[in-house]
């Protein structure tokens, strides 16, 4: 059986890799693979994924679930739950490879599903279909013996593992994968699960997130985001991040420079200092989303149906580049990860501590396709987000 | 034949004369609050009264040849490990005099202390500690009622801008307040140093509830003002001259009861300044006489919000029973902007030992579950969380946080950082210290510049410590430490109290 609420936190050191087409157009996965196995000195073989969006195109409109289970019978008991609760367009194992150094791998399979949902319930909007996946995500994951949701967004999925990334890439061929959304992560845990799960990108619904560094402040974050629900049982730094991801930017409305302000904000003395619109409104955010900042090292890649970000800690104590040529941006750990896939890039920098790097794609480059550059209607009445709403769907 | 005073015969301290040093300048006499040392006319030599000495250790601070220390009385009972001389001395002064045992600071009995069994983390290898030195760190914090999320919009200039504003709070630089102390028990000389001290240091000090004296209205955006059942000195102009407003409904050094300050310590000032003739009793009553439920309580605290136009905020203040966290659920729930809690260790400049001593909980295991409960309840974020009783260094406060407390108040620390040295005789008004007295010679002992300049002093290490704590924890802004339960672990505690104050042991 796996144990997914581990006793103590994970730490780990890591690198990072990204590449986004701003015009949708698709990548081949020897791209990522290169970029990431470029920065193999940042893993010892512990853990490496890629999270992949644009590779799903027959199915554009289904959640794909990727799905790890250790056994039959808890796969069986996966397939039980999902043709209960969802409407299953198709199925599928995840084409694998015989690796040498990859002994008794789970299993993988992938789901195409669509929210089953009864009575009343039947007209709800596409948002509420949102919470209803998150909520099958976290059952799924808490309540079935020995099974894991690896990702569950539309037209995207997470690969990844045990092992180093030239491993787990030759393991979930993804050479043969096609993206205009690549991120890939190389870890070096210091505690050695070595659970496939533990490894990133960590994901809800499309969201992916790589993350280098610890996060010294995971207690109190921790503690904000069950106020509002959300159960962090794999007591990992990157699920905390995806969680805050969620909350701000999908529930709360906050554009993603906003929610970058929240996650790694300015000092007082910068706010201070500010004009007096920008004044109130970082005040404001560091008042009430204090249980939300990330304190502690990190360099996060996150990724969504139409936007690639990268974000520093807000003193920089870990390394994150960004590129440019043409349509195309890369972001990764090390200068030499973007040279060794685009020698030639029209700007290279390395972007400021608690400044974003923001790439969305240009509108109406892919199906489904979603921007978070504008404030957006929260999405639930201030009395539901205490921690007693619970969704009729539970 | 008269009655024998018992307690006279085994004085606690011993005043111990080296006569080769003694010039007999006769500074210990008038030092001496107390009237333990005797000049011997006769004899031409100074002379002691063990009996009467309380341990202040004045006269052998001051004492200019050094000649004297005073000591624990070295007359010892036979050993008994249940009927200690404490208790012993106790019944002999009740037998004598037949009255209420009186006493001044907070808890003595060893009860648990909670905080000496937590220690805090630090970083190594996997994530860098931060130097405060030569990266910025932020102990700045906000006291009032936030709203769970922030609506932004775009403004003409495309920039995002906050949709409405939000509700009034306070900002605190550095996340230490001065504890509720009246002018009255306190010198006006002491009042002067906290407010002054709050000013420079971007913090509160609170009144108490004696009033405002007419010149620390200056003080005013530093200024807590309380509002006790006695509403002594409570006008509309008081209530308008913090920024915030306490409501005293107990205090962790004596729950349950009100407070009382002798008519003696009434003079001119006290009486102008609380309202009441010079010379009599000030009791507050046990309860406030229009509150006799939570629905009453929240009556009060929207009359104080409407008599200052809802531009001050609301504290309530208990001291922490056992029901502490369903009490601070329904403070929160009436309106309250934050919750003061005082614990078991809490001081007090007079109250009877058996409250001091044996009511209340400790401050860390309260903290803890009202946290919890707020946050159970979703309303965490609509109050603050201000921890007070038996902070004695910055540790405590750093654990306090980590616990769930938004800031915390000092009173006892503050007040040894003015030179009391725990006498706990406060209630005589004779405080040889100049702290705890309105004699005007005595006041005279303690400056107002010394007291600012002491208190200051203190605050100002605590928050370098606190800073170096958080650097050492990897973090660079206090309100990543808030309710932080991973940074703490215990030493020695049981299951159920680690269950309580949600901390795992060391090693784990
Ligand atoms: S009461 Fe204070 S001043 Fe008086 S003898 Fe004792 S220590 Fe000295
Ligand atoms: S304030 Fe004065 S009377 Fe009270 S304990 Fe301190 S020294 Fe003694």
């Amino acid at each position: 059986m796996w144990h997914l609420v581990l006793k103590n936190k994970e730490m780990s050191g890591c690198g990072l890799a990204g590449i986004i087409h701003t015009k949708g157009e698709l990548l081949p996965g020897e791209l990522i693979i290169k970029s990431i196995c470029l920065q193999e000195e940042r893993g010892n073989g512990l853990g490496a994924g890629f999270a992949a969006y644009g590779i799903y195109p027959e199915y554009k409109d289904f959640y794909a679930f990727h799905i790890m289970a250790e056994s039959k019978e808890a796969l069986e008991r996966v397939e039980d739950f999902l043709s209960h609760r969802t409407f299953l367009g198709y199925q599928e194992p995840i084409p694998t490879r015989k690796v040498k150094t990859i002994k008794n791998p789970p299993l993988f399979k992938r789901y195409f599903v669509k929210p089953k949902f009864e009575g009343e319930l039947a007209e709800a909007c596409e948002d509420f279909e949102d919470d209803y996946i998150v909520n099958l995500v976290m059952e799924i994951n808490e309540k079935i013996e020995g099974a894991y949701v690896v990702s569950s967004g539309k037209n995207m999925g997470a690969f990844k593992g045990v092992g180093y990334p030239d491993e787990i890439a030759e393991f979930f061929r993804i050479d043969e994968y096609k993206a205009y959304i690549w991120t890939a992560h190389n870890r070096f845990p210091t505690n050695t699960p070595g659970w496939w799960g533990g490894a990133h990108p960590f994901t809800i619904l499309d969201w992916s997130i790589v993350h280098n560094g610890e996060i010294s402040s995971y207690g109190t974050n921790r503690r904000y985001l069950e106020l509002f629900g959300y159960k962090c049982t794999l007591l990992t730094d990157t699920e905390v991040v995806a969680y805050i991801l969620d909350l701000l930017i999908r529930k709360h409305g906050l554009p993603i420079q906003v929610a970058c302000k929240v996650m790694a904000p300015p000092f007082w003395m910068e706010i201070d200092e500010a004009p007096p619109e920008e004044k109130e409104l970082l005040t404001a955010l560091r008042m009430v989303y204090g249980g939300a900042m990330l304190n502690g090292p990190f360099a996060i890649l996150f990724a969504y149906n139409g936007g690639l970000v990268g974000l520093n800690d807000r003193v920089k104590l870990r390394p994150l580049y960004a590129a440019r040529k043409g349509d195309v941006y890369y972001m990764a750990s090390e200068e030499a990860a973007i040279r060794v896939v685009c020698p030639d890039p029209e700007e290279v920098w390395a972007p400021k501590a608690g400044e974003p790097v923001i790439v969305e794609m240009k509108p109406g480059s892919i199906p489904n396709q979603k921007s978070y550059l504008k404030p957006r209607p929260r999405e639930v009445e201030e009395h539901e987000l205490g921690i007693r709403c619970k969704h009729p769907a539970l | 034949m008269a009655t024998p005073q018992f307690a006279k015969f085994y004085p606690d301290f011993y005043i111990e004369r080296d006569l080769d040093k003694c010039i007999k300048c006769k500074k210990c006499i008038r030092e001496c609050t107390y009237g333990a040392h005797i000049w011997d006319e006769k004899k031409k030599i100074l002379k002691e009264d063990h009996s009467k000495c309380v341990g202040c250790h004045r006269c052998e601070a001051t004492c200019p040849t050094g000649a004297i220390i005073i000591k624990k009385h070295p007359s010892a009972f036979r050993e008994h490990a249940n009927w200690t001389p404490w208790f012993i001395k106790n019944i002999y002064k009740q037998a004598d005099q037949g009255g209420v045992l009186l006493t001044a600071t907070g808890c003595a009995q060893p009860f648990k202390n909670y905080f000496d069994h937590l220690v805090l983390d630090a970083c190594q290898v996997t994530n860098p500690p931060i130097d405060p030195l030569r990266e910025p760190m932020e102990l700045r914090t906000f006291i009032g009622p936030k709203p769970s999320l922030v609506e932004v919009e775009e403004g003409e200039n495309g920039k995002f801008r906050l949709k409405k504003p939000l509700p009034r709070n306070i900002q605190l630089e550095v996340p230490i307040m001065f504890a509720a102390m009246s002018f009255g028990a306190l010198s006006l000389h002491v009042h002067h140093g906290l407010a002054r001290a709050a000013k420079e240091l971007g913090t509160l000090y609170n009144t108490g509830e004696g009033g405002l004296h007419a010149s620390l209205y200056e003080y005013g955006s530093n200024t807590i003002v309380q509002c006790a059942s006695g509403r002594f000195g409570l006008h509309v102009d008081y209530l308008n001259a913090g920024v915030a407003i306490e409501i005293k409904i107990g205090q962790g050094a004596k729950p349950g009861i009100g407070g009382h300050l002798p008519g003696e310590k009434v003079t001119e000032e006290i009486s102008k300044t609380r309202m009441i003739p010079v010379g009599s009793d000030a009791i507050s009553p046990a309860p406030h006489h229009d509150i006799y439920s939570i629905e009453d309580l929240r009556g009060l605290i929207y009359a104080l919000k409407e008599a200052t136009e809802y531009k001050k905020l609301v504290f309530v203040k208990i001291a922490a029973v056992h029901n502490v966290a369903a009490i601070a659920s329904g403070i929160a729930r009436a309106g309250a902007d934050a919750i003061v809690i005082d614990g078991l260790k809490g001081g007090t400049g007079a109250a009877p030992t058996m409250f001091r001593d044996y009511i209340g909980i400790p401050i860390e295991l309260a903290i803890s579950a009202v946290d919890k409960r707020l946050r159970e309840e979703g309303i965490r974020h609509r109050v603050s969380i201000i921890a007070s009783g038996g902070i004695r260094c910055s540790a405590d406060v750093v654990k306090a946080i980590a616990l769930g407390a938004d800031a915390v108040y000092i009173g006892t620390a503050a007040l040894i950082a003015c030179g009391c040295t725990m006498c706990q005789k406060c209630y005589t008004g004779k405080c040889p210290w100049g702290i705890a007295t309105n004699n005007p010679e005595l006041i005279k002992r303690l400056p107002p510049e010394v007291a600012f300049e002491k208190i200051y002093n203190l605050v100002r290490a605590w928050a370098h410590e606190i800073k170096e704590m958080l650097g050492a924890m990897g973090l660079n802004s206090i309100e990543s430490l808030k309710g932080n339960r991973d940074k703490l672990r215990a030493v020695g505690l049981t299951k159920e109290e680690m269950e309580i104050l949600e901390v795992k042991h060391a090693g784990e």
